[in-house]
């Protein structure tokens, strides 16, 4: 009788253990499972058509990060994993990407493709699910909708269509004598046209007349029917903003048709890519520019870049990207390090939480301090206007990597030369 | 602003633009206008040309044209092969148009992705003497780097309608197109021309990348920016001719040149394309079609 006694004890004793490993492992393997389970963080880049030069080179470099942050643990403990779709540089692709991510993905967090047509068709989904959005790169996106959970890497300041080009007019106007006409030409795409009419507002500010003011359709054959009729205005003055390559096709109608007008640039994108530099060559010389980043010596606006652009050259090769990786890579490593730190600084997935925390918080970052102000726009713009120059030789890359070929005219705390007119630099 | 400065060289630009038009169009020409074949693939083949001449160009400082003549016969026997592959698949067996057109919507996303994965998405450009070499006459410039594209244009679309007009091959070519039963009858076989009429118009592909090269930086989708040009001006020359082609061409570039100069850019696609509805809408078989012709 005992012996049954004993027996049964222990028959309970051991179903007790097993009930509470049981309990016990439906507790913790949970809370393994998720701190194995990694965040992931979704967007649409343009991996090919007209933007893929520059959205290649920000996807080499989002990867750079996502090794980066894997090597030190990762967010909130968990790996983070990127997962991305070719948006192929067009707008209409964009809403069906993100839909596939939030609902098929089920990504943990959004961010933008790069520039402003391909962040704009995002902006709905991401308003109507509450989620922290940011933007790469993108002009205005934000200014109709005034969406608190917007953030935005491109330092052009609080009012982007228009802070963008203040530095280039403030170039401009230190020509002697000043000017006082103005042409303006833009491509029909959403983020020239509010370069343009940002850069119109200037104008007026300014006083300077505007003798030519229009648009055109991108991929033009050929661009200089558009320069001579602009000539035939007489500007002192030529803004333009463009795409890649626009800005390849107009520099190359300027040298063939010339112009009078004492300066040629503003806002075209696409010259600080590394395949159309080498083509144009000194084509480019007495072109002034909008630039990020330039290898002059007084970019200590950028403590990280350097390192970081090191690292890029080395895998951009394999990878089939810009080899130089100047335009969008450290501002695409920039914009998952700000939000990076914020999720690690929230302790949690909270999107009101960490855009609350962005909002006031001053970032440390490879393209030094990052601080939002209204809109999620940056407090205080950075946009260099640069001017090149001394370019002499056809085909060669590495000559522009080397200092004094974009040299800094503004800010002036960054300036390494000062501004020229167009033609005594050809 | 009007001066005659700037008509006289928005009409040579316009002219030299319609020449790059043509030579883009007049291979689709063969295909769409004579054989009924949708070949949605032929810019991307025209970009498959311009990334070879770029190689060889900036590897072993060949020039651009050259090296597009030179690739021709390449061309032409891949043109072979693949309208082979689409007679066996699709012609033979009867198979609906839209089957053939998903044939060749495949090969326009293969060639992409074959350039992307060679070349990757950057931009490329050629060097070549002429490129930036500009002639004056007085107030007129004539920019090298349209007017050698311009000139080979025409080369190519002269001996192209020579060629269908004068000899046995190019006239078996217009006869499939109008009748291949009666042919057969004649004992040729149509299926061999029309072989030949494709890799004719793949040929002329290798020549027309070489000019878009000289004239634009190229990158792996910029084909499809012009799929719906290159259509419109096959129809407005009317199907199957390649003068009408050379002229709905050189009409377009104009009318690009002169709108863009004096109108503005934005409007030049909107004017160029009322053109083509304009006279459609009265000679529905296009400029220089065949009366009774209602595939277009």
């Amino acid at each position: 009788m005992l012996g049954k006694f004993a027996l049964k004890r222990r028959t309970l004793a051991l179903g007790g253990i097993m009930a509470a490993t049981l309990c016990l492992s439906q507790v913790l393997m949970p809370m393994q499972a998720r701190a194995a389970e990694p965040i992931k963080i979704g967007f649409s880049m343009a991996l090919t058509g007209p933007l893929a030069g520059g959205g290649k080179q920000a996807l080499v470099s989002m990867e750079m990060w996502e090794e980066d942050i894997n090597k030190k643990g990762g967010l909130l403990g968990r790996p983070v994993k990127l997962i991305y779709y070719d948006d192929q540089t067009n707008p209409k692709n964009v809403p069906g990407i993100y839909a596939k991510l939030l609902d098929v993905d089920k990504v943990d967090f959004v961010v933008s493709g790069y520039g402003t047509n391909l962040i704009a068709p995002a902006m709905p989904i991401v308003i109507q699910r509450e989620l922290l959005f940011m933007g790469l790169f993108g002009l205005n996106n934000n200014k109709k909708w005034k969406y608190d959970k917007y953030f935005q890497i491109l330092p052009a300041g609080p009012d982007p269509a228009v802070d963008f080009s203040r530095a280039w007019f403030d170039t401009v106007m230190s020509l002697s004598p000043k000017p006082k006409t103005i042409a303006f030409l833009a491509a029909d795409a959403e983020f020239a046209k509010n370069l343009k009419e940002g850069a119109v507002t200037h104008a007026k500010r300014l006083g300077l007349k505007i003798t030519y003011n229009k648009n055109y359709k991108p991929g033009t054959p050929d661009y200089t029917p558009i320069i001579r009729a602009i000539n035939a205005t007489n500007p002192d003055v030529i803004y333009i903003a463009s795409y890649p390559n626009g800005s390849a096709g107009l520099t190359r109608a300027v040298s063939e048709v010339g112009t009078k007008a004492r300066a040629f640039g503003g806002g075209m994108v696409g010259l600080q890519f590394s395949g159309i530099m080498k083509g144009l060559g000194p084509k480019l010389n007495g072109i002034l520019n909008y630039d990020f980043y330039v290898p002059e010596p007084n970019m200590s606006l950028y403590p990280g870049v350097t390192d970081l652009l090191a690292r890029y050259k080395i895998v951009a090769p394999s990878r089939k990207v810009d080899p130089l990786g100047y335009y969008l890579a450290p501002w695409s490593y920039a914009y998952l390090q700000v939000l990076g730190d914020a999720v690690n600084a929230v302790g949690k997935i909270d999107h009101a939480a960490i855009a609350k925390y962005m909002h006031a918080t001053e970032f440390s970052t490879v393209v030094g301090k990052v601080k939002f102000g209204q809109n999620g726009e940056w407090e205080k713009g950075r946009t260099l206007t640069v001017q090149w120059q001394n370019i002499k030789k056809e085909k060669d890359l590495e000559q522009f990597t080397k200092p004094g070929i974009r040299k800094i005219m503004e800010p002036k705390e960054f300036a390494t030369g000062t501004v020229k007119p167009f033609n005594s630099l050809r | 602003m009007f001066s005659s400065e700037l008509l006289l060289n928005a009409i040579v630009i316009g002219i030299f633009l319609g020449g790059f038009y043509a030579a883009l169009s007049i291979g689709l020409s063969i295909t769409f206008g004579l054989l009924d074949i949708v070949n949605i693939a032929h810019p991307a083949f025209i970009i498959l040309g311009a990334f070879i001449c770029f190689i060889f160009n900036s590897h072993y400082g060949l020039d651009p044209i050259l090296i597009g003549i030179i690739f021709a016969p390449a061309f032409f026997l891949l043109g072979l092969l693949i309208y082979r592959i689409y007679y066996e698949r699709f012609e033979k067996i009867g198979a609906e148009p839209l089957r053939g057109l998903a044939f060749f919507f495949g090969l326009m996303f293969i060639i992409e992705v074959i350039l992307i994965m060679s070349f990757g998405v950057d931009y490329q450009m050629v060097h070549a003497n002429y490129i930036d070499y500009k002639a004056t006459f007085g107030v007129i410039d004539i920019p090298f780097r349209m007017f050698v594209p311009f000139a080979i244009a025409m080369v190519m679309a002269i001996g192209l309608h020579l060629f269908s007009s004068r000899t046995f091959f190019g006239r078996a070519m217009q006869a499939v197109a109008q009748d291949s039963l009666a042919l057969r009858l004649m004992g040729i076989n149509p299926v061999k021309i029309k072989m030949i009429a494709f890799g004719i118009s793949l040929a002329t592909c290798s020549i027309a990348g070489a000019l878009l090269v000289i004239i634009m930086p190229i990158e792996p989708s910029v084909g499809r920016l012009y799929i719906g040009q290159v259509f419109a001006i096959v129809v407005l020359g009317g199907l199957g001719s390649q003068s009408g082609t050379l002229i709905a061409a050189m009409l377009l570039g104009l009318l690009e040149s002169l709108v863009t100069t004096f109108f503005g850019p934005s409007w030049s696609p909107a004017i160029a394309f009322s053109a083509l509805i304009l006279v459609l809408a009265f000679k529905p078989t296009g400029i220089l079609g065949r009366v009774g012709d209602t595939r277009g």
